[in-house]
């Protein structure tokens, strides 16, 4: 067909209703979050700032494709949530009753008045949505409603997406988050930003649960595929977004750093059908280049401002620079082997763990020959911490196998199958116990950092 | 998701004298709410047409042009590059782009999502 002969075709404009809709849509989804903290705030109960911001939308989606999107479809959404809650408070006795049980801070004559559209309400908003993070990530709640609390409320997932992401029915995520905001409520947590003694233990509750959501995209601890990326993508945005929230704090942009330059190589641990490709088998010309650069830039800021309070780097900036340390290797072979092992013994040293221990044999091994991380890690083994944990096991028998012991090294790999419940992670730790003896060459670690 | 924005501007309908301070500050709040958001990854302006080059292939033969390209209308005149959860979500943040310019701008954005790496 030549040129001439193609059909034309025509360009699809959306008509100003169908574009109104998607608008409506996509804009209620980016400021549902902001409008539902800062509903919270005003009527003190998450679950009326949900039904006021559900109120909003449906305006929205009666009003915009007809009169078009506002200028500030944030500021809208809000104004129009204060009115719904007018009107309700009028017509309705029992939303009545529940406002003057609940006590925020709602005043009627307040809402009255529209907002002016010059003033810029940005700062208080950014304080609710830092209320609501606090408030998500609360140590009254137990971790997995945490994290469903705060997929829900501050990432503005649906209970829907968070079932499919996590592998479990959405009926078990809709009721955690039930009974945990049910906890809120019954603890009287209140709704604000810690202050004091309290901000450092709630900002690590905070910082451990964005870790969390990440690290199950970024290594699945169960299902077919060794990643999820769509909750890799929703920790690093989350990460992102407590950048802007927290700015001054360096173990914010320590952890931003951490989920920046690991995700650099999300799509190169990964291989055809969702199989696990090990940092030393990946093919770095696919590590991404771009989130390389923005984790290089957060662990400045992170350094700059621990610099500038006279404070020792955090657990989560030390990750990332040994994080960062693989990322300045164009090959295996020129790996920093030495200054890992460094950072992995200030980081033993600051922040104790089993599982630092155990990354730090890794790197010992690579620094002083596997017998000398063979010893540590018969160490940690010894006090069995770690005994049910398959990676244990997986290092075991890599250790085992570059020391030439190919039949403990088999045996070692099949027991760390065993103990993981992620088929990708089971399939290629059994591959390597059936091909141990002819891969004996090989020198690279069966565990990647942290 | 990423989306790249390709932000298209008439050189001849660009305002009354290019961006003036009003809209540079706006365009700076904007910026910032979308990195705040978590959405923006990378974004720059590009210097005028008029320094470009051109190198193309065609028939196996490779020429070069210098600027100026008097014969496009619209011109690519900077780029966001946008971590979005869905395509309407990357339109919206492009619409509140354009909602900053007055009415002496004629410009456009085509919104093109990044193929993941294979």
């Amino acid at each position: 067909m030549t040129r001439s002969e193609r059909p034309q075709v025509l360009n699809h404009e959306l008509s100003p209703s169908g574009r109104g809709r998607r608008a409506a849509e996509a804009a209620w989804r980016i400021e549902w979050p902001r409008l539902v903290a800062g509903l919270t705030r005003m009527f003190g109960d998450i679950d009326a700032a949900e039904d006021l911001a559900q109120d909003a939308l449906l305006a929205a989606l009666e009003q915009w494709p007809r009169d078009g999107v506002p200028p500030n479809p944030g500021a809208w959404l809000m104004l129009t949530a204060k009115h719904r809650a007018i009107d309700r408070h009028r017509r309705d006795a029992t939303f009545r009753r529940k406002l003057s049980v609940l006590g925020g801070e709602f005043v009627i004559e307040d809402a009255e008045q529209p907002l002016p559209a010059s003033v810029d309400p940005d700062l208080a908003i950014e304080d609710d949505l830092l209320r609501m993070v606090f408030t998500a990530c609360h140590p009254v709640l137990q971790p997995p409603a945490r994290v469903a609390l705060t997929l829900r409320l501050v990432g503005g997932l649906t209970t829907g997406e968070i079932a499919r992401a996590y592998l479990v029915p959405e009926s078990t995520v809709a009721q955690r988050i039930v009974r945990a905001k049910r906890r809120l409520a019954t603890e009287q947590i209140p709704y604000e930003v810690p202050s004091g003694e309290d901000l450092a233990s709630r900002l690590d509750s905070v910082l451990n649960v964005i870790y969390l959501i990440f690290n199950e995209g970024y290594t699945a601890t169960s299902g077919e595929d060794w990643v999820r990326i769509e909750l890799v993508e929703e920790g690093l945005r989350l990460g992102r977004i407590l950048t802007g929230l927290i700015p001054d704090a360096p173990e914010v942009h320590g952890l931003a750093a951490l989920l920046e330059l690991q995700s650099s190589r999300v799509w190169a641990r990964s291989g055809a059908s969702g199989t696990l490709v090990l940092l030393a088998d990946q093919n770095r010309s696919r590590w991404d280049r771009l989130l390389i650069r923005r984790g290089f830039a957060e662990l400045g800021r992170a350094h700059a401002l621990n610099h500038q309070q006279r404070r020792p780097p955090g657990r989560y900036a030390l990750q990332a620079a040994i994080a960062a340390a693989h990322a300045m290797a164009a090959t295996p072979e020129e790996t920093e082997w030495p200054r890992i092992a460094g950072l992995y013994a200030v980081l033993a040293q600051r922040f104790p763990s089993p599982i630092v221990e155990l990354n730090r044999a890794v790197a010992i091994s690579m620094v002083d020959g596997p017998g000398a991380g063979l010893e540590l890690l018969e160490a940690i083994a010894g006090s069995g911490a770690l005994s049910d944990y398959h990676l244990l096991h997986a290092v075991r028998g890599d250790l085992l196998g570059r020391l030439g012991r190919d039949e403990e090294a088999a045996t070692s790999w099949r027991q760390a199958a065993e103990l993981t419940a992620n088929v990708a992670e089971q399939n290629f730790l059994r591959d390597r116990a059936n091909a141990g003896v002819h891969r004996r060459a090989r020198s690279a670690p069966t565990i990647d950092p942290l | 998701m990423r989306y790249l924005l390709l932000i298209q501007i008439n050189p001849d309908a660009a305002g009354a004298a290019g961006p003036d301070e009003r809209l540079a500050e706006q365009m700076g709040t904007l910026l910032e709410d979308m990195t705040k958001a978590g959405v923006l990854l990378d974004t720059a302006g590009l210097r005028p047409i008029e320094e470009a080059t051109r190198i193309r292939l065609a028939n196996g033969k490779q020429t070069v042009i210098d600027g100026p390209f008097t014969e496009s209308k619209e011109v690519i005149g900077g780029y966001c590059l946008l971590q979005a959860r869905s395509k309407d979500e990357a339109v919206e943040w492009a619409s509140r782009f354009l909602a900053l310019h007055g009415p002496d701008w004629e410009m456009g954005i085509e919104i093109r999502q990044l193929d993941d790496p294979v």
